[in-house]
């Protein structure tokens, strides 16, 4: 991989590998799991050979997801604490949305949006992961009640919706923000990406004489 | 168990399409259950096992008369007996035949998210059809008599198909052939409709007020029916339910959430494309690289950096702790 000098590690190489492997399970539980939820939809399970094969597959596919995320939350959930800044983040959103920056509060290394995104799928990926158990008939099917199975079975088709929902927005933020994406294949940023989308980050690895992703020398100061 | 063509579709699972309805015209037909003439020989549970081949291995008797102890992918019906005592202190034997009641508004077909892994046809039999199952198990969710069972060894599910292969070329059903005291019957909905309404008068004349037929409305009807003694309490009978109808939950989950969600989805990502052509990519640019070189240059005139060995410095353009 060819990185221009001066470059910035945004992701290391275990954070991209797990980042991918999520990726990968999600897309698979996606296109598995709407073959099931809608019948003009069904189709998709040719994808995976067969609907026996998409039904068979996919909680195991869930499975390796929740491990997998696992690794994600303990990676990221200190750069995703919650702060005042956040929220007069968002209420600017719009001039984020119309690509100005410049009067907007500095972000770490994740923004409001980014946090969100996180904190939603930390939520929703549990429930599905405990529902799916549920409705899991080949195994479980004796464990639970028949009216909990239907409870399980229309809590994981929302939760599955709203997972979609907010994978959707965060695809679309890193296509839409250039650079994003190659921030999680080949891992770096040049430092004017991150002057523009997370100045407070880059400010703490200058200070630290960092090269990221994390300032090295955690202070009160550069936390954020 | 397989498509029998020679009979029309009136529902077919997961199906946006019409099913082919030619043929405009055909009987809606029903088994008719007398528990009051039923003796619990288990003749009919023989003679499905062997006209369906169906050979459950030898499993455990647990002492009572119900053998063996549930329906199972090979035990498509099942006497279940019950011993009832009325408030006068009279015991009474309440053996009923369980097994798929044919809903006419049937809660696995409903459910069921494989195309054409459950049909109904005209006459009114609920059938499934095994190439087309997935094994999701979603049938036995949607089903309110808990009757389909998933087999262990290909994941397909299974339940009486009320012989839709014999009712086809127009035999009765199996269980009806074999039954030797006449209390299975099996004829059009209408013409089994009106004999029960003769047995029910004749248990009425015998002192069973409550005599009654069971087609319960909260399912449309079903094209499996009992003669009850007690049609005021169905429960007596090993857990006949009261009102059966397919689950709030089910009707909720299959309703209008679908295509709602799938509009959704469908503008979530229409909304990304649009607000790509009206702002477009968001990129760093030449002024930005210029304002981060600043920084980093305005940090290298400045005393070295900590983490190479000093404390840190506290004197950086860092921002006001939060
Ligand atoms: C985390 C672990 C997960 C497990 C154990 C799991 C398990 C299951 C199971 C057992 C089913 C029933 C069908 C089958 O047997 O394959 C199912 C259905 C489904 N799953 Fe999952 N799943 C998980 C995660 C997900 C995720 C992340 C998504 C999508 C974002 C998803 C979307 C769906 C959908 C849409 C259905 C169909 C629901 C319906 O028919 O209405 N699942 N899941
Ligand atoms: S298991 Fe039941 S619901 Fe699932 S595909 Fe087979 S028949 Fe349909």
């Amino acid at each position: 991989m060819t990185r221009p000098p001066g470059a910035l590690t945004r992701n290391d190489t275990v954070t991209r590998i797990n980042h991918w492997i999520t990726a990968a399970c999600f897309i698979l539980l996606t296109v598995s799991g709407l073959s099931m939820f809608d019948p003009l939809l069904y189709w998709m399970s040719n994808l995976f050979g067969s609907g026996q094969w998409a039904r068979g597959a996919h909680p195991w596919i869930g499975i390796v997801l929740f491990v997998s995320y696992t690794g994600l939350v303990i990676q990221f959930w200190r750069d995703n604490m919650w702060n005042r800044d956040d929220i007069a983040w968002m209420k600017k959103i719009d001039r984020v949305l119309a690509n100005d920056e410049e009067d907007v509060p500095e972000v770490g290394r994740f923004n409001a949006g980014q946090k969100f995104v996180f904190w939603s799928m930390a939520l929703l990926i549990p429930i599905l992961l405990i529902t799916g158990l549920i409705i899991w008939q080949t195994y479980f099917w004796t464990w639970t009640s028949i009216p909990t199975q239907r409870a399980g079975l229309l809590i994981h088709s929302l939760c599955a919706i709203a997972a979609i929902l907010i994978w959707i927005v965060h695809v679309y933020a890193a296509i839409w923000v250039r650079g994003s994406m190659r921030a999680m294949t080949q891992g770096y940023v040049t430092p004017g990406w991150a002057w523009r989308h997370h100045r407070k980050w880059f400010r703490s690895l200058v200070a630290t004489g960092s090269n990221g992703p994390r300032p090295n020398v955690v202070t009160r100061e550069t936390r954020e | 168990m397989t498509n029998y063509q020679s009979q029309n579709y009136i529902r077919i699972s997961a199906t946006t399409i019409t099913p082919p309805v030619a043929r405009n015209y055909e009987a809606s037909m029903a088994k008719l259950i007398d528990v009051s003439r039923c003796i619990g020989c288990k003749a009919c549970q023989a003679a499905c096992m062997e006209w369906n081949n169906l050979r459950q291995p030898v499993g455990l008797f647990d002492g009572t008369l119900k053998n063996p102890p549930d329906l199972d992918p090979e035990v498509w019906t099942l006497m279940r007996f019950a011993e009832y005592e009325d408030d006068k202190g009279n015991l009474e034997w309440l053996i009923r035949k369980d097994g798929c009641m044919h809903c006419e508004d049937p809660g696995c077909l409903k459910a069921c998210p494989a195309p054409g892994a459950i049909v109904q046809y005209e006459n009114g039999i609920v059938d499934f059809i095994s190439e087309n199952c997935i094994g999701c198990g979603y049938c036995l969710k949607g089903c309110p008599f808990n009757i389909p069972r998933i087999s262990e060894v290909d994941l397909k599910s299974y339940k009486c198909t009320l012989c839709s292969d014999r009712v086809a070329v127009n035999l009765e059903p199996a269980c009806v052939k074999a039954c030797p005291t006449g209390a299975i019957l099996f004829g059009t909905k209408k013409n089994m409709t009106d004999w029960a309404g003769e047995r029910v008068e004749d248990l009425k004349s015998r002192g069973y007020e409550h005599a009654g037929l069971y087609d319960p409305p909260g399912v449309s009807g079903t094209h499996v029916m009992y003669v009850l003694q007690h049609a005021d309490k169905p429960t007596i009978y090993s857990n006949l339910p009261d009102n059966p109808r397919i689950s709030p939950t089910v009707d909720f989950w299959k309703g209008l959430i679908k295509p709602v969600s799938l509009a959704g989805i469908a503008a979530a990502a229409i909304a990304g494309f649009m607000h790509w052509v009206i702002a477009g990519p968001n990129e760093a640019q030449p002024e930005d690289e210029d304002a981060a070189e600043h920084l980093i240059e305005a940090k290298a005139k400045s005393p070295p950096p900590p983490g190479g060995g000093g404390k840190p410095q506290r004197t950086e353009p860092v921002e006001p702790p939060v």
